[in-house]
């Protein structure tokens, strides 16, 4: 019998959970939705929304070089975010100040470099049409239980990171001069703020794909932005609608056949349009 | 002549093209404007590989469209005026996302999927072009090219002092317009050598290298095409030796390396861009 959509929310739940590889593709969607949105609000109040892009272009080459050397994606893309995250903190640090045409290039060879590489990789690899698609866009089929418990471990460390870090976290990114003058380690906490931010992109990536991270990275975030200034009530809509965006995406795609990414990235851009809409009311 | 003759000829002529091209993009910080254009670039030919077109069709259609609606919507805000980082990021994602529909519509259609077009307009393969096609796109690197130097005197002036070029009657935004139209254009041509993902790289790393070299803008923008060239030789040279190499990547590696040499060889002395404004001020003058 084939999926399909009915009216009656009960029997559509039941129908999403028949098969273990959705609950896996749930789970692990769940996961990484609270783990991105979370850490994404603050990536957009501490406006390193392009950090978070860089990050996510970074993860192809980690993801193409585990396939390369034999050992599981998850390996890659945590090890070359995780990197990228440090080198992009040290290269911003030194803060040489550059001009605004010579920065622009660099961040146009930054990403297409790091595609470039990924895409090296995976050719030699040789197993470019099967994986290139899902390894970009993503797949809601084969996740494994592994790969549910690894996302779980890291989504727990990095929520656990911004509960203990958060308050002076918010306090640095909001006013840094401030937060630096009050005590706070700002400089420490940048930089393992964007380590964090980094893992968070690498877990989103495995449930995404590289190229649509931001639709659960920043597209909570951005939303929860535009409907309320608050701290704690802005983190927790970003959580829920972070939630919202990828489990009704990944149904949609189930009972329709059509590719997750479409569904969550349309309906990332429905709320997010919805909420513009919402403010200047 | 083979497909490396095919490909030599193509590239060549989309390669002055963007490194020209490329150079006015870096001048005037519209990267943004170019990596737009990338993810249109993809959605465009898969929506057009759907519906059973021919790819160049949805890649031209779809990146001038949008390079003239980015345009009008940049001037009509006034000058300077950029949507926000969110807004941005949200609308390029879901474009992707579009993407992706289109493709699994394609992969899933009966009319002879096979599995590499997302590698295609991805990635580029420039090695597949048929000569009737590699034809055409020289035909069209050559106008583009001859289109940009062409209006390149005003431009340069628009792009560096906007308020002088005006006081000299210099119609400051029909220029921007048609060079965001030559910019689309530019970049649905390109797709087809190095791919929609990495066409960003082959507008900017030759330009950047340029301008670390000279301040002189004339001799930046011989440069960045000569660049761009060099590049795309050297990269297709060694895609052909070694078998396994993506012709894309290796061009926007090449280009990338000769960046990082330069960046290297000379420090942080010329920062190009900013000497541009006075030198090429100078130039203009003269």
């Amino acid at each position: 019998m084939s999926p399909h959509l009915t009216f009656n929310l009960y029997s559509d739940v039941h129908q999403l959970l028949a098969y273990q590889f959705m609950v896996n593709a749930l789970q692990a969607a769940g996961i990484v939705a609270v783990t991105a949105a979370a850490v994404g609000w603050f990536m957009v109040v501490r406006a390193e929304t392009f950090a978070g892009h860089t990050l996510s272009m970074m993860s192809f080459p980690g993801a193409a070089a585990a396939a390369l050397a034999g050992l599981p994606l998850a390996w890659g893309y945590f090890a070359f975010c995780g990197v990228g995250a440090l080198l992009i903190a040290g290269s911003s640090r030194r803060g040489r100040p550059r001009s605004l045409s010579r920065q622009s290039a660099v961040v146009g060879m930054v990403g297409a470099g790091a595609l470039a590489v990924g895409y090296l990789l995976l050719s030699l690899y040789g197993g470019v049409l099967e994986s290139l698609e899902t390894l970009l866009f993503g797949s809601i089929l084969g996740v494994t239980r592994g790969e549910v418990l690894t996302l779980a471990i890291v989504g727990v460390c990095a929520i656990a990171f911004l509960a203990i870090v958060g308050r002076p976290l918010f306090f640095a990114s909001v006013d840094r001069s401030l937060a630096a003058a009050g005590g706070v380690p700002v400089g420490v906490l940048s930089v393992a703020f964007l380590f964090v931010l980094g893992l968070a992109v690498a877990a989103t990536a495995q449930i995404t794909g590289v190229l649509l991270v931001f639709a659960l990275l920043l597209a909570p975030a951005a939303i929860a932005r535009e409907l309320t200034p608050r701290v704690g009530l802005g983190l927790a809509l970003s959580v829920l609608l972070g939630l919202v965006i990828a489990w009704v995406g990944l149904g949609l795609s189930y009972f329709t056949n059509d590719p997750a990414g479409f569904f969550v990235t349309s309906i990332a851009l429905a709320l997010f349009v919805a909420a513009r809409l919402v403010r200047s009311l | 002549m083979g497909f490396f003759g095919n490909a030599l000829l193509a590239g060549s002529c989309i390669a002055v093209a963007s490194g020209l091209i490329g150079y006015f993009v870096v001048l005037r910080v519209q990267v943004f404007a170019g990596d737009a254009l990338s993810h249109v670039a993809f959605t465009g030919a898969l929506a057009a590989a759907a519906a059973g077109l021919d790819l160049r069709v949805g890649l031209f259609a779809a990146t001038v469209a949008v390079a003239l609606a980015l345009g009008i919507a940049g001037g009509a805000r006034g000058a300077g005026a950029q949507a926000d980082d969110a807004t941005i990021g949200m609308v390029f994602v879901w474009v992707l996302g579009l993407g992706v529909l289109f493709l699994d519509i394609f992969n899933t259609g009966a009319s002879g999927a096979n599995g590499t077009i997302a590698a295609r307009t991805l990635f580029g393969s420039i090695f597949s072009l048929t000569a009737g096609e590699a034809q055409l796109a020289a035909l069209i690197g050559v106008a583009l090219a001859v289109a940009l130097l062409a209006i390149a005197r005003p431009l340069l002036l628009a792009s560096i002092d906007a308020p002088l070029a005006l006081a000299r009657g210099v119609p400051v935004r029909a220029l921007g317009l048609v060079f965001l139209g030559l910019l689309g254009l530019d970049a649905a041509e390109a797709t087809q050598a190095v791919g929609a993902l990495l066409l960003l790289g082959l507008l900017a790393a030759p330009a950047g290298t340029a301008l670390r070299l000279t301040a002189n803008p004339y001799r930046g923008l011989a440069l960045s095409a000569l660049i761009a060239l060099l590049a795309m030789w050297v990269g297709l040279a060694l895609a052909d030796l070694v078998g396994t190499v993506p012709p894309g990547s290796a061009v926007i590696l090449v280009a990338i390396a000769g960046y990082c040499g330069v960046s290297l060889w000379d420090g942080a002395r010329v920062d190009g861009a900013r000497g541009v404004r006075s030198a090429a001020v100078d130039t203009i003058e003269r």
